[in-house]
């Protein structure tokens, strides 16, 4: 038997292999002329003003960083969940006090206005 | 068609793209460059994990790793954003001292890794290794497990704080 | 009738290969590369299809007609689009980052298509068995965040940029409560082997046990594909296209059937987890059960674009909030209410 690993690698070299196929195919064929304000980025028809990579706020930082923490609390709920009707009470109160520390954290969060969007 | 040998092959090539991708994350000017190779390094780690049969594993480094993590970063950076983008990831006056850190890191790894008695491990991977897993983490491990909760809890209300002090 | 179609054909293939002397593992392995191609070629006539059901549903919701010129009732519309834009010059403005533009809708087919790798289109017929079936599609499916931001970063262009920003916020906001109301399900069916999940609903439709779950991972998945009411990441009116601005030609196509392909994702994964996969209801197997998967998915790709031509687009401090404060309290609410449920229904002794 083939283990999944080949089977992973291949699906990703095909994912691959379509937009290399789109793209190279179109890099071929495709006509290319070099002239006009072609080249330039596209901002409604005027010059573009300014640096473009500008600075983001906090507020896009700190939803990063909440998504981060649930989401490492999720790959603890997922072996539970499997394993739930087994395991029994107790494991289930186990987990409900580790989301409900989570979830003083969420609801730190939504008190210090981290999840409005300015 | 040996099995052994496409599985010595895989490791070979994983290895040297966690490293390439490792040394570029260093090297690059570019700083969201160096990001995205971060990521590349991150997924290959999960293709290493995949190698050894842990598939939940390799699953929770792209899931945590290369789809959270990186974020994370992205986002740090387009914090600190400035215009030349060239410019961001540069060598400082620390680089000497870092390379002797990292030399020592490498000594005591390679150090102990001649010490210890490398064998096989007597028992097959397990089919299903997220139940047991699980029926670790929750008899066993649950202190661990609950000052986990704990930890990341404290990781969260520091973030909201110093984000604030940012914002005043 | 046709039901074991497609198994039967991947046997058969195994079999002549064996007798013509291939070592196992190889004919394994020319296997599975039929299997991809099949899924390549699957998915990409599918992705074609969509694009032109999109513009009939859409023609028909607002009293037209829609296409109607190229091939029979305008049916190879697409497929000459494609074949326009193939023609197109892919145009790298002056000042982008080259690598990183050009790379990234390279990349945007490889999340969906590792994606597929584990979908089973019927009994028995996915690609790759794995034993952690849908935590593989979660977490490949996250990788598309930093790939659409790659593609809004590299080009240069503060529509881009704010678009690629917003995608990852958005994105990122969402896959959290989709994830959670998985969890419900996971939690009745007690594995995270997509087969084992399918078979465990032949009692009943977890649609019927986990509805809260349902309406959650619906959300969040259309949400998660940038459709309308939640496409404040290339809201047209907005920010142009988003971190597709500056793509033109192919490029631009690779990202837009990406989508598409993205969208089959979320709704396979609606269908595996509270539809029932590829099992028939009412016990009607007269159809095979490939079949009825298609209908399935059918179902929810009409049921999404019903959605995106019905509603208007909500504003972005609308779309965080929501996530966060009703989604995400919602689905961890969910996984609650399931755990409280299950040891009741055992105490009752059903």
């Amino acid at each position: 038997m083939l283990s999944e690993w080949v089977g992973v690698l291949l699906f990703l070299v095909g994912g691959l292999a379509v937009g290399a196929g789109g793209i190279l195919t179109a890099f071929l064929i495709a006509p290319r002329r070099r002239q006009g304000s072609k080249y330039e980025p596209y901002e409604c028809g005027m010059e573009t003003i300014g640096p473009t990579w500008v600075q983001f706020k906090t507020s896009y930082f700190l939803y990063a960083l909440l998504f981060v923490i649930f989401d490492v609390e999720t790959i603890y709920l997922y072996p539970w969940a499997v394993k739930f009707q087994s395991l029994g009470l107790f494991a289930f109160i186990e987990m409900i006090i580790f989301i409900f520390i989570l979830v003083v954290g969420l609801w730190y969060a939504w008190k210090e206005g981290a999840l409005e969007w300015k | 068609m040996d099995n052994g040998l496409w599985l010595s092959l895989a490791f070979y090539l994983l290895a040297a793209t966690i490293l390439g991708s490792a040394f570029l994350v260093v090297l690059l000017r570019n700083i969201v460059h160096s990001v995205l190779w971060l990521a590349v390094c991150f997924v290959s780690l999960a293709g290493l994990y995949l190698t050894l049969d842990a598939d939940f594993l390799a699953a929770i480094q792209v899931l945590i790793y290369a789809g959270a993590v990186c974020i994370m970063v992205v986002f740090g950076i387009m914090l600190i954003q400035r215009a030349d983008m060239k410019q961001t990831n540069l060598f400082n006056k620390q680089t000497k001292a870092a390379a002797g850190v990292v030399a020592l890191v490498l000594a005591v790894t390679g150090y102990l890794s001649a010490v210890t008695q490398w064998g096989n491990a007597k028992t097959p991977v397990p089919k299903e290794t997220v139940g047991s897993l699980a029926e670790l983490m929750l008899t066993k491990y649950v202190i661990p497990f609950e000052v986990a909760a704990i930890l990341l809890l404290v990781a969260l209300v520091g973030a909201i704080i110093i984000a604030k002090e940012v914002k005043g | 009738m046709g039901e074991n179609l497609f198994t039967g054909i991947a046997a058969w293939m195994r079999t002549a290969l064996l007798d013509i002397g291939t070592p196992p593992l190889l004919s394994e392995f020319i296997v599975l590369l039929v299997k991809l191609l099949a899924v390549i070629i699957f998915v990409s006539l599918n992705v074609l299809w969509l694009v032109y059901m999109e513009r009939k549903v859409c023609a028909y919701i607002q009293c037209r007609i829609g296409p109607n010129r190229v091939g029979p009732k305008g049916l190879l519309q697409t497929v000459a689009d494609v074949l326009k834009l193939l023609g197109k010059e892919i145009i790298v403005p002056r000042r982008v980052d080259k690598i990183v533009y050009l790379a990234a809708p390279l990349l945007v087919f490889v999340p969906p298509m590792m994606a597929f790798a584990v979908i089973p289109w019927g009994n028995g017929m996915a690609p790759v068995e794995m034993n952690i079936g849908i935590f593989y599609v979660l977490a490949v499916a996250s990788l598309s965040t930093l790939i659409f931001w790659m593609g809004g970063w590299s080009s240069y262009n503060k529509y881009s940029l704010v678009g690629g920003m917003r995608v990852v916020a958005q994105m990122v906001s969402y896959e959290l409560p989709l994830v959670l109301a998985l969890l419900g399900v996971v939690m009745l069916a007690g594995t995270l082997n997509i087969n084992d999940i399918v078979n465990a609903q032949r009692q009943v439709w977890f649609v019927f046990a986990q509805p809260l779950a349902f309406l959650i991972y619906l959300t969040a998945g259309i949400s998660e594909v940038n459709r309308v009411p939640f496409d404040l990441v290339e809201g047209e009116s907005e920010i142009i296209a988003g971190p597709y601005t500056e793509y033109s030609g192919m490029a631009y196509a690779m990202y837009m059937l990406a989508e598409y392909a993205n969208m089959m994702v979320v709704a396979c994964m609606a269908t595996i987890m509270f539809l029932g996969g590829w099992l028939a209801p009412f016990g009607w197997t007269f159809l095979p059960s490939w079949f009825w998967f298609f209908i399935k998915v059918y179902a929810l790709i009409f049921l999404f674009m019903w959605i995106r031509w019905t509603y208007p687009r909500i504003r972005v401090d609308q779309l965080m909030g929501f996530g966060w404060k009703v989604l995400v309290p919602l689905s961890l609410a969910n996984i609650f209410v399931t755990g409280v449920g299950m040891y009741v229904y055992r105490a009752i002794g059903w």
